[in-house]
């Protein structure tokens, strides 16, 4: 079992969580050319070793995190809130 | 090489067993290869045998950075079946069907193929005719396949949780026949033996490090055991194939490398002789009963994205939870081992078999968690493609740009997410 330390809920099992994917995939523009596009949604950096990704706190506080964790170990380096302002409020 | 005979059998048996020779060579790296195929799972190993077979390709190298069939060609949980929808897997997995058929004879090597039909039960009406649709589909291209009723199902197999009252009670099933189970290492160890045969090296402990370019092209590859000269180079790496392309610098690929766990149980007398299937509202689960009696199971992956072959707690009880609730009759039958597998998923669940940015380098990855079925047709394919430089019609649409054109071959319908593939 993965132990993730949620910043609202602090340290729940990785079951409470939905994975989301990787969490450094910034998605272009609307308007962007459609090859930007097409790397954002199909290609993938694949990393072996310490990645950003996304969770879903979904049996819990529903809030989505971005976790440093290594795709060999899964030991986890960093939870933080997903979205800036709650990054700010909770100053992680 | 002693061929399996029966009267080489018996003559052996007489004198202690001495006539048998090595199955294959323990072979010393050349400085050059016409074709080296990287990955010695069940893909790699039935692209070298059609090289050399189909092609007549005589200087073939398999390098494989640990033993044989030690990835997922020895992981998985050996379902063979062809009940596939969308154009282009269905004839590819009903060819290769047709080959696994053949394949013992074609090896001269018991690959143990248990044609004992695939059951794939059904809930609901719906369900019913979406299988019915797909089934159809499936006679058309030349498969077999039926529903079978209630009443059928009872008798095929009476054992199954019938109760009415169940969260989602069986109504019915969708079976493919001439499914079913075979000896995953049998498969790995035929296939290198009858390359062998053919001319094939077989380089174990010999793991690619680097890969020399010049420029458009692939000069040699730098493995452990020397640098190795060639003139086209074939990835088969299955979970590891993203690591191949970084050495190869050539950016990202539509595949993420995800864990999936497979469970035996100890043995037991003969309790179950078809593939079920269990898949119904977020319940995921496979069973069949090996030839040693132990009950093979396995469920959805990890959840997470993994390069760890080494599974989780969460699954276990998820996949005993499935188990007991087709199979009440197991609750008490103990767990003997669960693994983990690193799986090249892809993100519309299909594969590919095609060529890639540099002139002499081509690409077999994407298996997601159906590839051992697919092992002698994916090295029927690939050995075609390396071989002529251009694919099949069958596989014209398994390349790298796929999406570019539009082209999703998703047999779930599950959107462009690797771990919500099969
Ligand atoms: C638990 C589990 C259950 C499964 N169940 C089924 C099933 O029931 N039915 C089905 O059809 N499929 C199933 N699959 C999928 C199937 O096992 C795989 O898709 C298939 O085995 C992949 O092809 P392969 O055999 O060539 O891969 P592998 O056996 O993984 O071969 C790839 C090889 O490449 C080698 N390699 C990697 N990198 C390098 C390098 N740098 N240098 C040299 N060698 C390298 C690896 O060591 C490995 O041996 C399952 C998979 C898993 C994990
Ligand atoms: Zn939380």
């Amino acid at each position: 079992m993965i132990r993730i330390q949620c910043p609202f809920c602090g340290e729940r099992d990785h079951s409470e969580f939905t994975y989301g994917g990787d969490g450094s995939i910034k998605y272009p523009a609307l308007n962007a050319p459609i090859k930007d596009w097409l790397a954002a949604v199909f290609h993938r950096k694949n990393i072996r070793g310490l990645q950003l990704e996304s969770w879903h706190h979904i049996n819990g506080c529903r809030m989505w995190l971005l976790v440093e964790r290594d795709t060999v170990t899964h030991k986890i380096e960093s939870v933080r809130a997903a979205h800036i302002d709650f990054q700010k409020i909770l100053k992680v | 090489m002693t061929r399996f005979s029966a009267w080489n059998v018996i003559k052996n048996g007489l004198s202690n067993q001495k006539g048998w020779d090595r199955q294959w060579q323990d072979c010393e790296p050349k400085d050059q290869y016409d074709v080296v195929i990287v990955g010695g799972g069940i893909h790699g190993l039935a692209t070298a045998y059609y090289l050399a077979k189909n092609h007549g390709i005589k200087n073939i190298a398999v390098v494989e950075k640990g033993w044989l069939g030690g990835g997922n060609a020895g992981r998985n949980t050996t379902i063979v079946r062809s009940n596939y929808f969308q154009p282009g897997n269905r004839q590819f997995y009903e060819h290769s069907l047709k080959l696994w058929e053949n394949l013992s004879h074609e090896l001269n090597y018991n690959v143990m193929f248990s044609q004992r039909g695939h059951v794939s039960l059904l809930h609901s009406p719906s369900a019913i005719d979406t299988a019915a649709r797909r089934y159809n589909t499936m006679r058309l291209t030349g498969s077999d396949a039926e529903i079978w009723g209630l009443k059928k199902l009872k008798q095929k197999i009476p054992h199954l949780n019938y109760n009415v009252n169940a969260r989602f009670p069986i109504m019915g099933a969708a079976v493919q026949k001439r499914a079913g189970t075979a000896r995953h290492d049998a498969v790995v160890w035929g296939f290198a033996r009858a390359a062998d045969q053919r001319g094939v090296n077989i380089i174990q402990n010999c793991e690619v490090i680097g890969i020399k370019r010049d420029k458009g092209k692939i000069i040699g590859l730098e493995t452990s055991r020397g640098f190795i000269n060639c003139k086209k180079v074939g990835f088969s790496a299955a979970g590891n194939t993203t690591l191949l392309w970084n050495m190869a610098g050539l950016g990202e690929l539509p595949i993420e490398s995800h864990k999936l766990q497979a469970f035996v149980t100890e043995p037991l007398k003969p309790l179950l002789d078809h593939v079920v299937v269990f898949g119904v509202g977020g319940a995921h689960f496979y069973i069949s009963q090996s030839d040693k009696g132990g009950l093979v199971f396995g469920g959805d992956l990890d959840s997470y994205k993994s390069y760890a072959q080494r599974g989780n707690l969460p699954i276990v009880q998820d996949v005993a939870e499935c188990a007991t609730s087709i199979l009440p009759c197991l609750g008490r039958v103990r767990l003997l081992r669960h693994w983990s597998g690193t799986c090249d998923m892809s993100m519309d669940g299909s594969h590919f078999i095609c060529k890639t940015p540099l002139k002499n380098l081509y690409l077999n990855a994407g298996w997601n968690y159906g590839g051992f079925k697919a092992g002698p047709s994916a090295g029927w394919y690939f050995a075609d493609l390396i071989a002529n430089d251009r694919p099949d019609g069958v596989i014209a649409n398994h390349d790298l740009k796929r999406f570019e054109r539009g082209i999703n071959i998703d047999e779930r319908g599950a959107g462009p997410d690797p771990k919500l593939h099969g």
